[in-house]
């Protein structure tokens, strides 16, 4: 457990010694800063178009970060080759996966940590509310929703031969299933034999990222998700983190590293 | 290659930025505000804006993007994607145009049950209900101010298409609920500038001197240059049925109005002209026979 915890902070390590999440934080605050500032028919009470915004945004950047992150871990060790003397500790092949994952996992959750408390201290200032809970509700689905991310991009780092591709990949996926994930059983009905036992067959094999985008909800006032709703939820991004990590081990286990 | 100094990039950069931010924010500030009447003498129109000059004459093509976020906004997010059955129908829209609005209708409820048990999960998740912001919101009691989050949206929409002339009346009656009078009537003026001749802003005018500014005088004066303006149209235009409805509106508020004052055969003409435009003319005759007995 130690050699896992030490690979971790190494990657959490990673995390602010990098100009990503920097420029990244810089640019959400800017444009939400922006848009806030902007005035409506003199109203200054209109706030729920920058709620929108900004958590569009940090979206977006948590993505960016996770991805971005998670992708070259493997790779650049094997490009360094710091990896033959992490081998020689000795440490297991299961355990760099591990390692890397909570690494990544916990840096992205950081990451997302500080996005949230600005949209909380943003949004706060202006509306004068502050519903915690809800906040912290939709800070964990999210974070529970990156480490499905990770794990999957961890899983690509292996497979595809440079972090680009697999950044490139990622995204696109990570961006389909986002955006289609939840309409693909209607697209299903709508069409016929064979094509509608396939459409449904991967919308239940992808996993549903969509479930823990609770934004709309958060912006329009719709109050907290039931937290058993939550845990079940919680349960099922657990299910695929596992399997896409154990797919990794599989394929880091077998991969010639020279 | 000489290398530049960091020091000298940096006062590059500040420079860069100065010299775009005295570009940019006199334009940014005017727009912000929704302009006065008296400044559209001052040659600058409210097209020649940051979208404008971002986004040339393509801005056109968001704007009814922007007035479905309105609606989106009124619906708390509930809304069909472009998967579901969609409604063509904006409530945000209907009681600007005089219908009623009716939150609880159950016709739009695009789900109905979930198929599978992933999606019954989902529905957890996001909005889920069909609700509207004017009565109550998701909660049931949201105040009716909360309504003001649909207005960037339909300002937005008039900055990208400004001959949207439903984007303004629709602005129009909700600052007019929303009791800004002020605002609405610049949001008018806004409008009627980009779309002179306008009879429906007009008439929307008038009636918002009529009913929040309480001027009599000036609403009576906004809706005979209406008529005058309906009248001036050519003869496809004023036979299409939509602009007839408008000329009837402006007509019989006129005839209303006159009708109030004790001005019997102003309101006799007025009746006469929707006559001609209404698509029940027996009823309007009966009108025109019983002002006559008075």
């Amino acid at each position: 457990m130690n050699t896992i915890w030490a690979l971790t902070g190494v990657v959490i390590r990673e995390l602010y010694r990098r100009k990503d999440f920097y420029v990244l934080f810089v640019l959400t605050a800017v444009i939400t800063v922006a848009a806030g500032s902007v005035r409506f028919f003199q109203d200054p009470n209109i706030v729920r178009y920058v709620k929108d915004l900004c958590m569009l945004l940090i979206w977006m950047s948590a993505l960016l970060i996770t991805i971005a992150m998670a992708a070259r871990q493997i790779p650049a060790e094997r490009e360094s080759r710091t990896i033959f003397p992490l081998l020689a500790k000795p440490v297991t092949r299961g355990q760099i996966i591990l390692g890397k994952f909570f690494g990544c996992w916990l840096a992205s959750g950081t990451a997302l940590a500080v996005f949230y408390l600005f949209f909380a201290i943003i949004t706060g200032s202006r509306e004068q509310y502050w519903p915690v809970l809800i906040y912290l509700q939709a800070f964990l689905l999210q974070w529970i929703m990156l480490g499905i991310v990770t794990a999957m991009t961890l899983l690509g780092s292996i497979v595809f031969a440079a972090p680009s591709s697999t950044v490139t990949i990622l995204f696109i996926v990570v961006a389909g299933i986002l955006f289609l994930g939840r309409h693909l059983n209607t697209v299903a009905l709508h069409n016929a034999e064979p094509l509608r036992g396939i459409i449904y067959t991967i919308y239940f094999i992808i996993p549903h990222l969509e479930l823990f985008d609770v934004r709309e909800r958060m912006v329009n006032d719709w109050g907290l998700v039931n937290w058993l709703d939550c845990g079940l939820a919680a349960l099922y991004a657990a299910a695929y983190t596992g399997l896409f990590l154990l797919l990794s081990w599989l394929a880091f286990r077998r991969k010639s590293l020279t | 290659m000489k290398r530049i100094s960091p020091g000298w990039l940096l006062l590059l950069l500040l420079t860069v930025c100065f010299t775009l931010a005295t570009v940019f924010v006199p334009r940014a500030a005017w727009w912000n505000d929704v302009p006065h009447a008296a400044d559209w003498n001052k040659g600058q129109s409210q097209s020649d804006n940051v979208f404008k000059l971002v986004f040339g004459e393509g801005r056109r093509l968001f704007a009814n993007e922007f007035f479905v976020m309105a609606d989106v906004y009124f619906h708390s997010g509930y809304y069909p994607s472009m998967f579901d059955r969609q409604d063509t129908d904006r409530d945000v829209a209907d009681p600007a145009h005089g219908q009623a609005d009716d939150s609880n209708s159950t016709s739009d409820d695009f789900l109905g049950p979930p198929p599978d048990w992933l999606a019954a999960l989902d529905r957890q998740f996001v909005p889920n209900r069909h609700t509207h912001l004017s009565s109550g919101g998701p909660s049931g009691h949201v105040k009716e101010v909360e309504v003001q989050e649909i207005l960037p949206w339909l300002k937005l929409a008039t900055d990208m298409n400004p001959q949207y002339i439903e984007s303004y009346t629709v602005g129009a009656y909700w600052l007019c609920r929303l009791h800004m009078p002020q605002q609405a009537r610049d949001f008018l003026f806004e409008g009627m500038h980009n779309n002179p001749g306008n009879s429906e802003l007009q008439f929307d005018l008038g009636r918002l001197y009529q009913q929040d500014l309480h001027d009599n005088n000036l609403a009576r004066n906004v809706w005979m240059a209406a008529l005058r303006c309906w009248e001036a149209q050519n003869t496809s235009v004023k036979t299409n049925t939509e602009s007839q409805l408008v000329c009837e509106e402006i007509a019989m508020n006129l005839a209303h109005l006159e009708e109030d004052e004790g001005h019997w055969p102003q309101a006799i003409d007025y009746l006469k002209i929707v006559k001609q435009v209404s698509p029940n003319p027996d009823a309007i005759q009966k009108q025109i026979d019983e002002a006559r007995k008075k």
